[in-house]
């Protein structure tokens, strides 16, 4: 089930219109909601990054790029793989340890990658692919393609020094990079308002003289818009932008974290404009889509979801040997 | 064979590497238009361009990350970190992302990614610019690690460094830019990585070394009343198993040489590595010569103290070769001041 070829033809469907992010969105929610239960039933060990709440990002995201942009994106990755196109098999594969797994079972939850779709190893530590994404974007510039690098990080990493360095580096060497913050508001445990003294993130763009946008990260649509237009900034040889995606994080940092610490009444304010529901209701209203197909696509998803987990159950897992694999290129 | 120094050396495998291949690029700070504090790189601007040869702001985090980033995705970067020590505020992208990346892609991804660095004491820097470090890199999977003790091998094992796929960091002792040797260039003098080079031939000991320690072993070894053979590793990681037996086996001694703090030092995995493999066949005792366990100190007199130099050597190595046992390290003999 993995490979390059699936991995690209998954991609293609969010060309397909609005339809297309509905279902990509559908289906991470139902994807993160299963991985979140497994690991709280222990069928799986080790931990884990959900991102339910934050699809839009990853969809829109995925809408607007091509397939030969580099990503660099968190260990909050599944969602992005997936609308990226990797397959829930592929991904669960890699949570299980299964030799069919993203990077063949020796990675984990955190680790997934498919040069394919323009994803590189998804990043464990916080902000490291900031500066990577300014190395894959310089590649596009010396090599004089139009390609360009797409890193995604969350609210906490533009704290760290490799936003910053990161982002100097991109601006003054011009390079075709957009930088996305999810600002999920919550840096691990700890509201974002209390370990970050400017409001919006995007407010730092200015130090480094590009243009940095607020966006609204539970639209879908508005995200690949925003992602689009720097993009083709990019492209142009207009250099990097930094676009901040206001969205928020359903479960807590990760498998341990129950998010006891978030304020009463938060949850349900941002569940009102959850991503998902409000663009069902919308492509309803504009006709775009009927109730009934919204609901073929929820069942639809729901069944790849189910069979996906079966079939990366019964794949091998990885074996002794793998391990000692890839240690060095020949 | 044209007579150089060694950064003439380095400059000179630079741009070999660069004409033969355009997807090498080279950053770091002031390497562009000041063309390197010990010129390393001198005439790769002019001859390369500013697309391909660029100064970066002093932030090793972000251009070393960015080198990774270039690395996966097409390029050939060689970075420049002007003292070693300043990796320390970009370690992450070398141990845990450069490293890794071929790992956790299922081998999809190399990172064919120089890191090179001037290193060691001598020259007055103080104790923040003086480190080799060695022994901060050298337990990475993952990564390689030359290390250039002249200018005749700093042309050979540069060249194999970058032509590798994978992240090599190479090491160039800072006090031996400006001697000169004789050095073979072209495509014949690139040396295999991995590979020890016997510098010297002999038979009552092994002296094992690596970058400014091989000149001073050899020196030591010059006039002595017993025979050294002196091997320089030139690669610690991966270092030469078989060169190594080859040579206790017929010395049956072993002495490592090295510019680091007595603990954690490389000698200590070599010398566990044949005493292991020959210990029935082993004459006397390992001995490893190294700094002390403390900071490299600043004055003139101290800096030479600290560093293992020709007469310590040759004196450690034969009271070994008198007695058959361990000498001690000169500081061992000092009586301890509060």
């Amino acid at each position: 089930m993995s490979g390059a070829g699936v991995s690209l033809d998954r991609r293609l469907r969010l060309q397909s219109g609005r339809a297309g992010r509905y279902e990509a969105m559908c289906e991470i929610r139902a994807f993160e909601d299963r991985v979140q239960a497994m690991f709280f039933e222990g069928t799986v060990h080790g931990t884990t990054h959900t991102c339910q709440g934050q699809e839009a990002v990853s969809v829109g995201i995925a809408a607007a790029a091509r397939p030969t942009d580099t990503v660099t994106c968190t260990y909050r990755g599944h969602g992005h793989a997936l609308a990226l196109g990797m397959h829930p098999v592929t991904v669960l594969g890699e949570i299980m340890g299964r030799r069919d797994g993203s990077v063949g079972g020796v990675g984990g939850s955190m680790h997934l990658c498919d040069t394919s779709i323009g994803l590189l190893p998804t990043f464990a530590i916080v902000g490291a692919g900031i500066p990577v994404a300014a190395g894959a974007a310089l590649t596009a510039q010396v090599k004089g393609t139009d390609d360009a690098a797409i890193a995604i990080f969350g609210d906490g990493a533009s704290n760290i020094g490799a936003f910053h360095e990161g982002l100097n580096l991109a601006a003054i060497w011009n390079l075709p990079a957009v930088f996305v913050c999810e600002n999920n508001q919550y840096g691990e445990y700890s509201a974002i308002h209390l370990t970050t003294p400017v409001e919006n993130i995007a407010d730092r763009a200015a130090s480094y003289g590009i243009p940095g946008q607020v966006v609204d990260g539970q639209d879908v649509d508005v995200v690949a818009s925003a992602v689009g237009e720097a993009l083709e900034r990019a492209r142009a040889g207009h250099g990097p932008s930094l676009l901040e995606m206001k969205t928020y994080r359903y479960a807590g940092h990760s498998r341990a974290d129950t998010a006891p610490y978030r304020p009463e009444g938060e949850f349900d304010r941002w569940y009102e404009r959850d991503p998902i529901n409000t663009y069902r209701t919308r492509l309803i209203e504009e006709g775009a889509l009927t109730a009934e197909e919204a609901g073929e696509v929820e069942a639809r998803v729901a069944r790849r979801v189910v069979e996906a987990e079966a079939t990366a159950a019964a794949g091998d897992p990885a074996t002794v040997d793998d391990m000692f694999r890839n240690i060095y290129a020949p | 064979m044209r007579k150089m120094r060694m950064n003439q050396a380095v400059a000179t495998a630079l741009a070999d590497e660069m004409r033969s291949n355009p997807d090498v690029v080279m950053f770091g700070e002031d390497i562009a238009v000041a063309e390197g504090p010990f010129k390393t790189s001198a005439g790769l601007l002019k001859e390369f361009g500013p697309s391909r040869v660029r100064d970066t702001p002093i932030s090793e985090m972000g251009f070393l990350g960015a080198a990774v980033g270039a690395a996966s995705t097409g390029l050939r970067p060689v970075v420049e970190i002007m003292f070693i020590e300043f990796i320390g505020v970009a370690l992450d992208q070398l141990v845990t992302e450069a490293a890794k990346f071929h790992y956790l892609s299922r081998g999809t991804v190399s990172v064919p990614l120089t890191v090179r660095g001037s290193i060691g004491a001598g020259l007055g820097f103080g104790c923040q610019h003086s480190q080799t470090l060695e022994s901060w890199m050298y337990s990475t999977p993952g990564l390689k690690l030359a290390v250039a003790s002249g200018a005749g091998n700093a042309y050979g094992l540069l060249r194999a460094a970058i032509r590798d796929d994978n992240p090599v960091v190479f090491l160039e002792p800072r006090a031996l830019y400006a001697k000169r040797e004789p050095v073979q260039t072209g495509e014949d003098a690139i040396i295999p990585l991995g590979r020890a080079a016997t510098v010297r031939e002999g038979s009552d000991v092994t002296m094992v070394a690596m970058g400014a320690m091989v000149p001073a072993a050899l020196a030591a070894a010059e006039g002595a009343p017993w025979s050294a053979e002196v091997i320089d590793l030139q690669t610690l990681v991966p270092y030469d198993k078989e060169a190594l037996l080859q040579s206790v086996s017929k010395t049956g001694r072993l002495v490592t040489v090295e510019e680091n703090p007595l603990t954690g030092g490389w000698g200590g995995e070599i010398t566990a590595f044949v005493t292991s493999e020959l210990f029935g066949d082993l004459q006397a005792p390992p001995v490893r010569i190294t700094c002390p366990d403390i900071h490299v100190p600043y004055g003139r007199e101290l800096e030479q103290r600290y560093l293992p130099g020709p007469d310590y050597i040759a004196r450690q190595v034969g009271s070994l070769l008198e007695t058959g046992t361990r000498p001690p390290h000169w500081w061992e003999t000092r009586e301890v001041v509060a």
